[in-house]
């Protein structure tokens, strides 16, 4: 087959090295434009954008803490209960005598920890079965989807006694029984959602261009499914720092007397009347921080989509 | 005549439904000579797009190609591998779909989309492949390639997305080009700018193309053969002049009774074929048409009638027909 004078020949010439170098330029330029793109997105949302300043200050005082934290979490440095603003203590001290605000400081390793881990690993996890599951169908589908039946109908509680007593309590443990606990809920959104991106015209037109199983998961499927997946899970990382906390109330994770906000929420509800602070401040911190990452989910969602870039 | 470059034979793809077996198509012959064009008409539902499917296997459970051989250069598509049918797809035969709204990736900008087949098959590299892609843009008509390049699709309108995807149907100048109805989706105005240019593309690559279509004045322009099917079956086939001048089918024949003539006085009344397109599911035994056929005889409810071909290759399936005189 001999292409006529007008249509430019079949498999061009390679360009010339600079006309390469040009194009990767272009290329280089097109990423860099599409990244500014999607952050002047995300900056649309002040809400997203506010979240994500607070978390990364959050982050930030929790890497810091062995060097910002005013009083070693651990030390009784004041009376019990002391009120917020006395002894030097700008939120007080706990039942214990214990700096509030370093207790905080320190509290955010664990539970930014316990919060973000088991859901990303979660979240990676769930990707895998639940695409696999509902691009393939039929027996793949029923296999994963009845194991992740049965991981739902394990209770979290009895599943973190479990791995606890295989192992040892403390952070690990948590962080497994969680992940254990929450892939059942993510795996079924990814699925529902891989099915219904399957029947889109463009995926039936990549295969009619030959692309593999593999290449319509990764290129077609993926990136059209995964925005609601983003949402979810960044809500559910506030979610899991509760839980976590939960689980460390029950003994199973965070030992005393290691500072986490969870346990500082359940060591102040017995003097709540008399210290109400040695309570709400872990718990405003808590509250804050769930509901930022809530808000830099949505924002991802207008980020990550070009749909809704701005020009 | 030249070699066909594909050779359809007896084609059958069924669904299995809850309520029965769907015969979506049921005995589907033809040949495909290099560079001419054949037409498949008929209504919805009359199994064009599931002919169109089945011969690059793209038929998806529950429905199954349970028998027939499709020949592309003496290999039969049905029994490749998946490897190897892969390999074909989107470059030696390739597709363009019905609704460019939605055939196309909203993550990916319309280069990269054009560029993905090119890597994959062809091999070129990034640059190539976008210095490629930019080129075929401007072939199919996209004014400033080279910006509209890095745009995604939500930013070309459906006539422009329709270009986008004839240049990635083109990009790696396939044998064959299977045109799935690709203007029914579009603007009037667009239609025709389409299928002049699929036209043009198709003559200047000299590839074969096979255009699902209901209008029959395209099928009139375009076509070299035609391809007329109702409930799964064959009705007619045949050149396409042959089968304009002289239609055997009583279906042929009503269809093109329902074109509308300019010069017809307007309260001339519009004539349609009566009744509803017989659903293939556990049909009645007899012509699937024969419910709706103002020439039915007895017959016609007790055998299926088999395609009978005259001395110019001009097919038809229907018992009248041949009792009327034909050449058989």
């Amino acid at each position: 087959m001999t292409a006529q004078a007008d249509i430019p020949g079949r498999a061009p010439v390679a360009p010339d090295r600079r006309t390469a170098w040009n194009i990767r330029r272009e290329r280089m330029r097109f990423h860099v434009r599409t990244l500014k793109l999607a952050w002047r997105t995300y900056c649309r949302d002040k809400a997203a954008l506010i979240a994500l300043i607070f978390l990364v200050a959050v982050a930030l005082i929790s890497i810091l803490a062995p060097w910002i934290s005013p009083h070693d979490p651990t030390e009784n440095v004041a009376n019990i209960n002391a009120p917020p603003g006395s002894e030097g203590l700008l939120l007080g001290a706990d039942v214990d005598g214990r700096d509030i605000l370093s207790r905080l400081f320190w509290g955010g390793r664990i539970a930014l920890l316990v919060g973000i881990g088991p859901t990303l690993a979660a979240t990676i996890i769930s990707l895998v079965l639940g695409l696999v599951a509902g691009y393939f169908g039929r027996w793949v589908d029923q296999i994963i989807m009845r194991l992740m039946d049965i991981l739902f109908a394990f209770p979290l509680v009895l599943m973190a006694i479990v791995i606890a007593g295989i192992m040892e309590p403390g952070v690990p443990t948590i962080i497994i029984a969680i992940t254990v606990a929450l892939t059942p809920y993510i795996a079924r959104l990814v699925r529902t959602t891989t099915m219904s991106v399957k029947q889109q015209p463009y995926v039936e037109a990549a295969r009619a261009g030959g692309a593999g199983s593999l290449a319509i998961l990764v290129r077609y499927i993926l990136p059209n499914m995964i925005a609601p997946v983003i949402v979810y899970s960044t809500t559910l990382i506030g979610l899991m720092m509760v839980v976590g906390s939960g689980l460390s109330f029950l003994g199973l994770g965070v030992q005393p007397p290691d500072a986490d906000w969870g346990t500082m929420v359940a060591e102040g509800r017995g003097v709540l009347k008399k210290a109400p602070h040695a309570t709400i401040f872990p718990g405003l911190v808590i509250v804050l921080v769930s509901l930022s990452f809530s808000f830099i989910g949505d924002g991802l969602r207008d980020a990550l989509d070009p749909r809704s870039r701005v020009r | 005549m030249a070699e066909p470059i594909l050779r359809v034979e007896g084609l059958k793809t069924q669904f299995k439904l809850r309520a029965g077996t769907l015969k979506a198509v049921d005995g589907i012959s033809f040949t495909l000579e290099p560079g001419k064009v054949l037409c498949i008409v008929g209504e919805s539902g009359s199994g064009k797009s599931v002919t169109a499917q089945s011969i690059l296997r793209l038929v998806e459970p529950p429905g199954r190609v349970v028998e027939g051989r499709v020949l592309y250069r003496d290999k039969d598509l049905l029994t490749l591998s998946e490897r190897e049918i892969e390999r074909i797809r989107g470059d030696r035969i390739c597709m363009v779909f019905q609704d460019p709204m939605t055939s196309l990736n909203p993550v990916f900008t319309i280069g990269e989309q054009i560029a993905e087949g090119l890597r994959a098959h062809q091999g070129l590299n990034r640059a190539a492949a976008r210095a490629r892609a930019i080129e075929l843009l401007k072939l199919v008509g996209i004014p400033n390639p080279e910006a509209r390049c890095d745009d995604y699709p939500h930013q070309f309108s459906g006539g422009m997305r329709q270009r986008a995807l004839i240049a990635a149907a083109i990009a790696c100048e396939p044998d064959i080009l299977i045109a799935d109805e690709p203007t029914t989706a579009l603007d009037v105005t667009i239609q025709a700018q389409i299928l002049k240019l699929l036209a043009d593309l198709q003559r200047r690559l000299n590839s074969a193309m096979i255009l699902i279509t209901h209008d029959l004045g395209v099928v009139a322009n375009l076509a070299d053969q035609v391809l007329v099917m109702y409930a799964g079956r064959m009705a007619e086939y045949g050149d396409v002049q042959t089968v304009f001048r002289d239609p055997k089918h009583p279906y042929t024949v009503g269809l093109m009774n329902s074109i509308i003539r300019l010069e017809e006085p307007r309260d001339a009344e519009l004539r349609s074929i009566p009744g509803a397109p017989l659903v293939p599911i556990n049909p009645p035994p007899g012509c699937g048409f024969r419910f709706r056929c103002p020439k039915a005889i007895e017959r016609c409810s007790q055998e299926a009638p088999e395609p009978r071909v005259d001395r110019q290759g001009h097919a038809f399936a229907c018992h009248v027909a041949e009792l009327n005189g034909a050449q058989a």
